[in-house]
């Protein structure tokens, strides 16, 4: 390995990924005094959180009464009993001040005619606990993801964060069990950076590209989870992934929930509402997971739309071009470039596409990541740290209620930098590296960077796409799920066979697509693994073959862990059923319905 | 037409990075499909069109906005013109399209 030099970085955090979790996490710590690197394979403004369209939920009540233990009734619920309540409850109490805090740095929420924030009904989103529709969702028209993103990059450049820019993060800086820092890649320069930090937080999204249909960027690889594997530390409820209702059929593009909470709706062949059959309250405002089975159900049973009856159609027509423009505005685009659809004539086919990863790296409300220990409980594991949908807190549970991941963002992005600022020692210093901290790292770059086999890396990323999409889909059985995993098993083999074409270190797009596969992999494998594992449905989790949800057994989260050789292991975390404070008594698993 | 080395492809292939799948298509799209048989003026468009925020680009392909200049905007139109015909292609093609049940 000595062909390799680094360029040395101390830091007293590194934030990998700049998205809304990592810019926020950013500027609380530098706001704070402490030396913080932001690492970021892609411009920050670029980060996946600008897509977010919905809006950003809090129990504000503008639109009529609301209560933020109503709201946490109903991520509780939403996430089947699976959410840890006194993380839920901590986010539903935290959300009024967070929304307030960004109208504060700028964020331009929509307005009612009196000037208040507007609020907006969203599915799964109920007054009186599931009794009324709660209008509680804040949005800066269809683009709240882009306008929240901006502004906390303004915020960060203000303070004195310093970013590091098409910097690929390339693995944690590991020794005896303690996180000391992160090894990354310049990609214009071709050079390797060593930061040590005394704190790294993992802020690096979702996975969705394993999936071959996906509303996701292309950047969405969870490089953080495929760092954490290799750190030999699991990855926790990764069977949980949700498919969005309305992903435009063909194309994957996004159509927002907001566009039923406009009004908007479903149909079948036969031109009925069909939700009002399987949500007789909610109807096509129910939980993501629920609209979703539904539509699948309606496309098996011979009612899809269009020649081969394989997709759904969404309604907007009638709800007329100011308000599609003045609500909904970059859904008439959307609709016509990538279905070919007028919306103010035709409705827009859809079809469930996945969206969102439950799953992610266990940690605290705090943001600490945890494992299990050898004595049956659980620890910390120092200097690590993860925040947004690279983590599981958790707070979703087994379904994600839609505006509740912009909340997410940026409540445990400000927890986690909180908890940086109350523990650590601003410009504390570091014990030097052990001369063999990263060689498993350069060792892996290595092999990657000269690989030389049969394989075209796209080739198997494809492989590695249409397994998940068939395998790991709305619904699953035990006989699917142990084809997955068989076919998985073969995919990832095939990585031993890759070729990478160019051997540079600069703009090696190709290498980089490759160490993404590399992290794309390893989460696959935890996702059907631990799918195969649990044998109840819960949430977004549906087993043809066990059909309920079974408390008794199940009501725990999976921890699992994935080897170098694709094998995996799995353990368990209790579900924290109890609350964080008096202020509102836990919330009982009971029948979801909607 | 101008020859491009691998380094510069790498580079643009990765400004093609968005936050946003619509635009990631429409750039990549258009990379891998006409950007190297493109004319050199065509080509120089591109790369500044790659150098503008999410947000222009998404105004200029999702929000009804005309670029000030010819050759961008003729850029724009060809980008949703190949997507467009990508769109109307596969429309024909079930197997080409999501799944969505999977194989349960």
């Amino acid at each position: 390995m000595k062909d390799y030099q680094f360029t040395d970085h101390s830091y007293d955090v590194v934030v990998v990924g700049a998205g809304g979790a990592g810019l926020r996490a950013t500027f609380g710590l530098a706001q704070a005094g402490l030396s913080t690197a932001c690492l970021t394979k892609v411009f920050p403004t670029r980060s996946h959180t600008v897509a977010a369209q919905g809006g950003i939920s809090a129990a504000l009540g503008n639109m009529g009464e609301d209560d933020w233990r109503w709201h946490m009734y109903d991520t509780v619920k939403g996430s089947d009993w699976l959410g840890d309540q006194d993380a839920i409850e901590f986010m539903c109490k935290e959300a009024p001040a967070a929304v307030i805090e960004l109208e504060h740095f700028g964020v331009p929420f929509s307005r009612t005619e009196d000037g208040r924030i507007y609020q907006r009904p969203f599915g799964g989103m109920t007054t009186r606990y599931g009794k009324g529709v709660a209008q509680r969702t804040c949005a800066a028209a269809d683009r709240t993801g882009h306008a929240m993103l901006h502004t906390l990059y303004q915020q960060s450049l203000k303070h004195s964060a310093t970013f590091f820019i098409e910097y690929f993060a390339l693995d944690l800086i590991m020794e005896d069990g303690e996180c000391r820092g992160v090894l990354a890649l310049d990609m214009a320069e071709g050079t390797l950076h060593r930061f040590r930090a005394q704190r790294v937080i993992l802020a690096t999204g979702g996975y969705g590209r394993a999936w071959f249909s996906c509303t996701s960027a292309h950047t969405c690889t969870g490089d953080g989870g495929g760092m954490v594997l290799r750190a030999g530390l699991p990855l926790q409820d990764m069977e949980f992934v949700q498919f969005h209702p309305t992903g435009i059929y063909g194309a994957g593009c996004l159509i927002t929930e907001g566009s039923r909470g406009e009004g908007g709706y479903l149909t079948n062949a036969a031109g009925e509402r069909f939700m009002e059959r399987y949500a007789p309250n909610a109807k096509d405002l129910a939980s993501r997971d629920v609209v979703s089975r539904s539509m699948t159900i309606e496309i098996r049973e011979g009612r899809g739309v269009g020649p081969h009856q394989d997709h759904i159609h969404l309604h907007l027509e009638h709800l007329g071009p100011e308000v599609i423009k003045e609500r909904l505005p970059g859904i008439a685009e959307t609709a016509r470039i990538f279905a070919g659809v007028d919306v103010n004539k035709e409705p827009i086919p859809v079809l469930p596409t996945v969206h969102y990863n439950m799953g992610g790296i266990p940690c605290t409300v705090d943001g600490e990541v945890v494992r299990s220990n050898r004595g049956g409980g659980e620890e910390v594991v120092p200097g690590l740290m993860a925040v947004g949908e690279a983590a599981c807190v958790s707070v979703h549970g087994a379904n994600r209620l839609g505006s509740n991941s912009l909340l997410d963002l940026v409540v445990f992005g400000r927890a986690a930098a909180k908890r940086c600022t109350g523990v650590l020692r601003p410009n504390a210093p570091h014990r030097p590296l052990r001369a063999d901290s990263t060689d498993a790292a350069i060792a892996r770059l290595d092999r990657l960077r000269n690989a030389n086999g049969q394989r075209s890396t796209a080739s198997i990323r494809l492989a590695l796409q249409k397994t998940m999409q068939r395998d790991a889909a709305v619904f699953r059985t035990g006989e699917t799920l142990e084809e997955g995993k068989r076919h998985l098993a073969e995919v990832f083999d095939s990585f031993a066979e890759v070729k990478v074409s160019d051997r540079s270190l600069i703009w090696n797009s190709d290498l980089v697509e490759t160490l993404e596969l590399d992290n794309l992999l390893g989460q696959a494998v935890a996702t059907m693994h631990s799918a195969a594992n649990r044998t109840e449905s819960r949430g977004a989790h549906a087993r043809e073959d066990f059909p309920a949800r079974d408390d008794e057994h199940w009501l725990k989260h999976t921890l699992c862990w994935v080897d170098a050789k694709g094998g995996t292991r799995i353990d368990y975390r209790a579900v924290h059923l109890n609350t964080l404070t008096d202020e509102v008594e836990p919330i009982p698993p009971k029948a979801r319905t909607y | 037409m101008t020859a491009i080395d691998l380094r510069e492809l790498g580079r643009l292939r990765w400004r093609c990075r968005r936050g946003m799948r619509e635009i990631d298509e429409l750039l990549r799209g258009y990379l891998d499909g006409e950007f190297e048989s493109a004319p050199a003026d065509q080509q120089a468009a591109f790369r500044r069109l790659l150098e503008a925020p999410d947000e222009a680009i998404l105004a200029y392909c999702l929000g009804g906005v005309r670029p000030a200049a010819a050759d961008l905007a003729a850029l724009v139109d060809r980008m949703l013109a190949t997507a467009a015909a990508r769109v109307a292609a596969a429309a024909g093609e079930p197997g080409s399209r999501q799944n969505p049940a999977g194989s349960g």
